[in-house]
């Protein structure tokens, strides 16, 4: 009918499986708890469980984004830029995959934690996983946002929300730190390849948060727009 | 005149039928975003249109009337044959349901103003004389067509900043919201009654003089206002609601805003579009009542009424079916901005109306929602329907035109008994 034409102009809003596709990357990382704590019970069994799980929820998040981006035709009119949306999106997909890429290094050589760095290790997986809800908690304002129109009130409030953020991810800095110290102290009992590897771990757990950090800077972005 | 029963029953019934489709099509645009937003159900919304579409065909539309009836044609040029006048409305009538028809089945976004308008122009210039057009009232006319989105755009962006500054973007926008909203519920109720009253109800036995106007507008809003505070009263707030979206509550009050520009809405359209079917009627009518291509004489309550229960037959056989499916599917508007958007699309539409300017509600509409997205208020809007609705005239003019055209000679051929020219 011709009248149905005025719903013509409504597109479809990226901001809702945006939000959806943060939660599935946060749900992916989450995994990365009781990996760990399998890693560090020496729980082989629990371990691959916990990766086959972190390896699903990847897939599941990057079929998310796939979807998401083919909604996104550059006829769209919308208050935030799609460029930054697709960056922001790519940004979340990272995070994702920095866990799968922990888990896979951990679990594909079989690694195991010394005993001594066990709790900064768990520390830093915990402040990682902080850091990740956080970005979720900033990315599900966007739809307060688009409600007040980008008002100052709710921008602060966002403002607000990264700044913890960044508080976050600079903490996990910190936590690298300790646990590269302490690896240094048992550099010369372990063996070189394994010591190696733990350094990657190390790095590559840290570079979560680093990507979760980004995320947030992305919306930094659409807000200053 | 020979067939004049004949030209008075075409008459009425293509009249009919006219503003029969426009009750069955058109006023799901209109209603359509207050039921997407879920301010109205779909009864609700059914009886705000019937009543207030009724209203503003009946009380306000008049001026629009008369400027399809005897505003685009200079009748001095048929003064000796009165019956090509005849011919060229019933043809223009019978051309832009024919074209509107056409156009619903392909699902192209055409509008009832532009093809009626399209096809008097057409009939005119060929089948009478192309200086027996008022070019520039057409290219007045025309020129409103893009000023009326571009002025609503404009409004409807105005008005959401404002909500935006005193309600949403505030530490407390649900206290904001119960102070404020009632001001905008003013603003419907002052705004249609002024426009109505000001180009007179003399029709219904109702003479105001302007400060007269005012005073009944402003009461008229007060009035409105008193019952949108009570209404307001009434909403419960649960701020559980509020856990996963913020302003689910702020929304509410904002939803009983929605109901009073729906009416606004229903009324505005109603007062513009009713022309539409009824200006050819009118034309018609005088004509074969005085025998002459009368320009003075005043339009016939009966055919306003005809047009307003036109209207509602539509809307009650058919449109209830079209506004449900396309409520459906606006979604992504809530109250807050839906609100803005009908307030400013009312206004332009009234306005247009009190100064007899035929114009489309649906584009007036587009526009109001794009100037709520120019102020980041839409979550995405797809600019390449925006374009195809906002250019639909240049193809509906033409073919109105041409339809009007073949109708005029068809007609022409049928019953034509003047003097051969």
């Amino acid at each position: 009918m011709s009248g149905s034409y005025l719903s013509g102009i409504f597109g479809s809003s990226p901001v809702k499986p945006l939000q959806e596709h943060m939660e599935k990357v946060v749900s992916c990382v989450c995994e990365l708890i009781p990996f760990t704590r399998a890693v560090l019970t020496r729980d082989a069994e629990g371990r691959d469980q916990c990766h086959q799980k972190i390896i699903a929820l990847e897939k599941e998040a990057d079929a998310l984004k796939k979807e998401l981006r083919l909604r996104l035709p550059s006829s769209l009119f919308m208050p935030i830029d799609r460029r930054d949306v697709l960056e922001v999106l790519t940004m979340q997909d990272l995070v994702a995959g920095g866990a799968r890429d922990v888990a896979g290094l951990i679990n594909g050589r079989g690694m195991v934690m010394p005993d001594s760095m066990a709790a900064s290790y768990k520390a830093l997986v915990q402040r990682c996983v902080d850091a990740c809800t956080q970005a979720h908690i900033s990315i599900r304002e966007l739809d307060e946002l688009i409600e007040t129109g980008f008002g100052k009130v709710e921008r602060e409030r966002v403002g607000g929300l990264l700044v913890e953020l960044d508080e976050i991810e600079q903490d996990t800095d910190e936590q690298q730190i300790t646990l590269r110290n302490e690896l240094f102290e048992l550099e010369n009992e372990l063996h070189p390849v394994n010591v190696m590897f733990l350094y990657k771990v190390i790095e590559n757990t840290g570079g979560i948060a680093d990507r979760a950090q980004r995320v947030g800077s992305r919306l930094q972005l659409m807000l200053a727009r | 005149m020979e067939f004049s029963l004949w030209y008075l029953g075409l008459a009425a019934a293509f009249g009919l039928f006219m503003a029969w489709g426009i009750g069955a099509n058109d006023v799901a645009n209109a209603m359509a975003t207050s039921v997407g937003s879920k301010a109205l159900t779909i009864k609700q919304a059914i009886l705000v249109a019937a009543v207030f579409e009724f209203a503003g065909a009946f009380l306000a539309g008049g001026q629009v009337t008369s400027t399809i009836r005897k505003g685009i044609i200079d009748a001095s040029q048929v003064e000796s044959n009165p019956e090509l006048l005849i011919f060229g409305m019933l043809a223009a009538l019978l051309a832009a349901a024919v074209w509107l028809l056409i156009a619903s089945r392909k699902g192209w976004p055409v509008s009832t103003t532009h093809s009626i308008v399209g096809a008097i122009v057409g009939f005119a210039a060929v089948g009478i004389g192309v200086e027996s057009v008022h070019w520039a009232k057409v290219g007045t006319i025309a020129a409103s067509w893009v000023v009326s989105p571009v002025m609503s755009g404009f409004l409807a962006f105005f008005i959401f900043m404002s909500v935006q500054k005193l309600i949403l973007s505030t530490d407390d926008p649900l206290k904001n919201a119960r102070k404020y909203v009632p001001f905008y519920i003013f603003a419907v109720g002052f705004i249609l009654a002024l426009v109505t009253l000001l180009k007179g109800l003399k029709h219904i036995g109702l003479d105001l003089s302007t400060g007269e106007s005012v005073a009944v507008a402003f009461a008229s809003g007060i009035v409105t206002m008193g019952i949108g505070i009570v209404a307001i009263k009434r909403i419960k707030i649960d701020p559980d609601q509020d856990v996963d979206f913020r302003f689910t509550n702020v929304e509410k009050i904002f939803g009983v805003l929605m109901v009073f520009t729906a009416c606004g809405m229903a009324f505005a359209h109603g007062s513009n579009d009713v022309a539409n079917a009824i200006g050819p009627v009118a034309a018609i009518v005088s004509i074969v009542k005085t025998g002459v291509v009368a320009q003075k004489s005043s339009l016939a309550t009966w055919i306003l009424l005809l047009g307003a229960i036109g209207i509602v037959l539509g809307l009650a056989t058919y449109g209830w079916r079209v506004i449900r499916t396309v409520g459906r599917n606006i979604t992504e508007l809530t109250p807050s901005r839906g609100f803005a958007a009908e307030l400013a699309a009312a206004s332009t539409v009234v306005i247009a109306s009190g100064t007899g300017i035929p114009i489309s509600t649906t584009h007036t509409l587009v526009g109001a929602v794009l100037g709520v997205g120019i102020a980041r208020g839409i979550g995405a809007l797809n600019l390449r329907v925006v374009r195809n609705i906002m250019l639909s005239w240049i193809i509906t003019l033409p073919a109105g035109g041409i339809l009007a055209i073949l109708f005029f000679f068809l007609l022409k051929g049928i019953f034509y008994t003047g003097p051969v020219i």
